[in-house]
């Protein structure tokens, strides 16, 4: 069967990734627009997105959600498959395996705060320890370690709250996946 | 809503979590003391030890010429040197616990030292 237009069947679940995941970019290029001191500190902004597809769609879609968003965000911010791609890769990579477990924390007791804080260190966690093994191989990094975990609750505490107050405030038009 | 309607208990053991981490990070990253003396060193041997809350000015004899080294205000740098790159004297102070000045041609370095000794080697 041969077409001459190329068809690409997509399913409503495609379509509502790609929808999340153009918000995502639209965060993660606020983020890089916002001039902060120390490189490597930034707001996350794109991972509110994350955190509420993880609330509602769950982890596979918040997944395809924050890679596309990965890299996505590299081709448009011209750093695809530099250095800064690959902290954000392994930032990415990491919050997502920590907020695998995360979610499964009982959700009476743990809300999308405690997840964006976990994600957060885990992210700076991740950074630190490429930073380290490959960018820059010197013990000196670590001296600046309180900084960034201080930025990572900062920003961790901020994210989640945003998260939380936008899952409050939406009305969930799909069945809660993670509650 | 309020904001704090948002944070369930967990969250708030969470956020405690990040806390200690951020504190107990402080003491582990910034560790090596209060800076006290300058080590010079010529050719590997200790030329001088210089106290860091007394401002002074020596010279250092090597195999290119002179290196002059200044204390002053708690920091140490090397001000002037004979070799070609100037890289110890663009180092400008050195205030840290384990911070070191390199004068590689002229064979004198210079290096900050605390009251405890921190870890100041790598190997591969």
């Amino acid at each position: 069967m041969t077409r001459s237009v190329t068809k690409l069947t997509t399913t409503p679940e495609d379509h509502r990734i790609a929808q999340l995941a153009a918000a995502a970019i639209g965060l993660a290029l606020i983020d890089a627009a916002i001039p902060l001191p120390l490189p490597g500190v930034k707001p996350g902004l794109a991972n509110i997105v994350t955190l509420i597809v993880l609330a509602r769609y769950g982890w596979a879609t918040a997944a395809w959600v924050s890679g596309l968003r990965v890299f996505a965000g590299g081709l448009l911010l011209g750093q695809f498959l530099s250095p800064g791609f690959f902290m954000s890769l392994t930032g990415a990579v990491l919050s997502l395996l920590v907020l695998a477990f995360a979610s499964r924390l009982p959700g009476r007791w743990f809300g999308p705060v405690s997840w964006s804080i976990l994600a957060a260190f885990a992210h700076i966690g991740g950074q630190l320890l490429l930073a380290r093994l490959w960018l820059i191989p010197h013990n000196g990094l670590f001296y600046l370690v309180p900084l960034f975990s201080a930025a990572a609750l900062a920003f961790g505490i901020i994210n989640g709250l945003i998260a939380a107050r936008l899952l409050a405030e939406l009305p969930a038009t799909e069945p809660l996946t993670a509650e | 809503m309020h904001w704090l309607a948002l944070l369930r208990p967990g969250d708030w053991l969470v956020a405690a979590l990040g806390l200690a981490i951020c504190g107990v990070s402080i003491p582990l990253a910034w560790q090596g003391g209060v800076a006290e003396k300058a080590v010079i060193k010529r050719g590997g041997e200790v030329f001088a030890e210089l106290d860091l809350s007394r401002n002074r000015q020596i010279e250092v004899p090597g195999p290119l010429g002179i290196t002059t080294v200044r204390v002053e205000k708690r920091r140490v740098r090397v001000v002037s040197d004979p070799g070609p790159r100037q890289y110890c004297v663009r180092q400008g102070w050195l205030a840290r616990p384990g911070e070191i000045a390199i004068c590689a041609p002229n064979q004198v370095s210079v290096q900050v030292q605390g009251g405890k000794e921190a870890y100041d080697s790598l190997s591969y």
